[in-house]
């Protein structure tokens, strides 16, 4: 008799090889960990340097964020990214690929179609999920007078 | 003239050849096992064009030229070209091929395009509808990438069960019947087949109920069973599918593949070695191990029968944002040694 679709799901399932979980959790763990313990190096240089508190808190995450984009930009980021994860998708990290690939990838469709309009292709739902989050987190902020 | 056997196989009784075949491939699958098969290895994955889809035109261009070179032929003798890619309006074909001048089928088949066209060439040469046809396929690791999936420098993880499109083109030149050349003897085309798969990931899975029910069509018209051939030769199920393909002919239709088995997509890498997760896919995959390594073997007569069933995923990125499950087709080609090799 044929396989249903049902009885085929679960061959698929047996079949199918899962990720390695503690590997990847270890790796995400570990870079992760490493990729903040270098935001607190730079948060202790920079303050040492004798910037501002709000100065630190500019200067570290902008400091992240071109570093990996050159890394990204000299195609070694990917491979870190390959084994870490969640670790360095998470922090700032992730965030700052999400933007300098597209706009590496599209430049042979224009500056302005190409580059300009995929920019955001990856990072778009996180800006407009995290804007839309940070509304709804105000408007509680402001309806039980947390500040 | 085709005649049809049984219900969806086509016999051609002229036995069309492949009087000329070539595969080029990129830096990965040119360093992989098959490495000293292939007819050229570019080292630069970009093949010294501006985009990666110029790339792919070039390369599958650089295969149908090749190929038409060891036939003896040039772009004016031939009848028709059956080809087509993976990329939206398989402009990796119509790009690469538009300068040669001759009359031009475009195939959609996703992955199985190389039985598609083949087969299809075969028949409109073996009902003289044609002199000289030529099939080719051809798919780009990066065009791929950045239309199906993240841009290249994107830093994520992909799951075992994913493959890698392989940056390969092949081609071949179906004629009229020649003694020292690999013909074709049977074409089954199949039919859609979506077992609800709807995981991108997990192409493999998808298509081997398609590979699974054109195999068991082939047999079924033909009266014959995997031990009457050398080789049955998916084109890039990969690990996974080529484990359910195994299950699924033995489950539903009683066929045992025994060691007659072999999967371009698990032949193109060294899957230890090189970064491919369950193995190769894309349409070249099919394309360039058929046109290098097994065409090598047919025409030497070490192996006399072989069937290439290429698989194709049938499904688009929209299809998938939308939730749908993968339809699936599978394309079957019974290719025989030479005359002379017999």
């Amino acid at each position: 008799m044929a396989t249903t679709g049902k009885e085929y799901d679960s061959m698929t399932k047996k079949a199918s090889p899962p990720s390695k979980k503690a590997k990847d959790l270890f790796c995400a763990f570990a870079i992760g960990g490493l990729i903040c313990t270098l935001g607190q190096v730079f948060t202790w240089l920079y303050t040492r340097a004798g910037f501002s508190e709000d100065g630190v808190k500019a200067a570290t995450p902008v400091t992240l964020i071109a570093l990996t984009a050159v890394l990204t930009g000299i195609g070694v980021f990917d491979k870190i990214a390959k084994v870490a994860g969640a670790g360095t998708v998470v922090p700032i990290t992730g965030f700052a690929n999400s933007i300098v690939s597209p706009a590496m990838e599209f430049q042979a469709e224009g500056r302005v179609l190409g580059t300009g309009a995929k920019l955001f292709s990856i990072a778009g739902p996180v800006i407009a999920y995290g804007t839309f989050a940070a509304v709804i987190y105000g408007l509680i902020a402001y309806i039980f007078k947390l500040y | 003239m085709a005649v049809r056997q049984g219900r969806y196989t086509l016999n051609l009784p002229t036995r069309p050849s492949i009087i000329g075949n070539a595969a080029v491939v990129g830096k990965t699958e040119g360093e992989g096992p098959l490495k000293a098969e292939f007819d050229h290895i570019y080292t630069d994955d970009t093949l010294g064009e501006i985009s990666f889809e110029k790339a792919e035109s070039t390369l599958q261009r650089e295969a149908v030229i090749r190929a038409l070179d060891k036939a003896g032929k040039t772009p004016a003798e031939v009848d028709f070209i059956l080809a087509g890619d993976l990329l939206n309006q398989c402009i990796g074909t119509s790009f690469g091929l538009r300068e040669l001048n001759i009359p031009f089928l475009g195939m959609y088949g996703a992955c199985s395009t190389m039985s598609l066209s083949l087969g299809l060439a075969s028949v409109l040469v073996d009902t003289k509808a044609a002199g000289v046809a030529v099939a080719s396929t051809s798919s780009h690791f990066c065009s791929a990438e950045r239309q199906f999936r993240q841009p290249l420098e994107y830093g994520g993880q992909r799951p075992p069960t994913a493959q890698r499109t392989a940056t390969a083109a092949g081609a071949s030149v179906v004629g009229a019947t020649t003694p020292d050349k690999p013909c074709v003897e049977a074409v089954t085309f199949g039919r859609i087949v979506d077992l609800g798969v709807k995981d991108a990931n997990n192409m493999g899975a998808a298509m081997a109920p398609a590979a699974a029910q054109t195999i068991a069509d082939f047999f079924n018209d033909t009266g014959s069973t995997p031990q009457d051939y050398d080789l049955i030769l998916t084109g890039d199920l990969g690990l996974v599918g080529t484990k359910l393909l195994k299950e699924l002919l033995q489950k539903d239709h009683g066929v045992d593949l025994g060691d007659r088995h072999a999967d371009c997509g698990l032949l193109l890498y060294d899957l230890k070695a090189q970064d491919v997760h369950a193995g190769g896919s894309g349409c070249g995959c099919a394309g360039s191990v058929f046109n290098s390594y097994i065409l090598r073997r047919v025409t030497a007569g070490e192996l006399k029968r072989v069937v290439l069933v290429a698989t194709g995923a049938l499904m688009s990125q929209t299809s998938s944002l939308q939730g749908e499950s993968i339809p699936s087709i599978a394309h079957a080609v019974l290719v025989s040694a030479p005359q002379n090799a017999l």
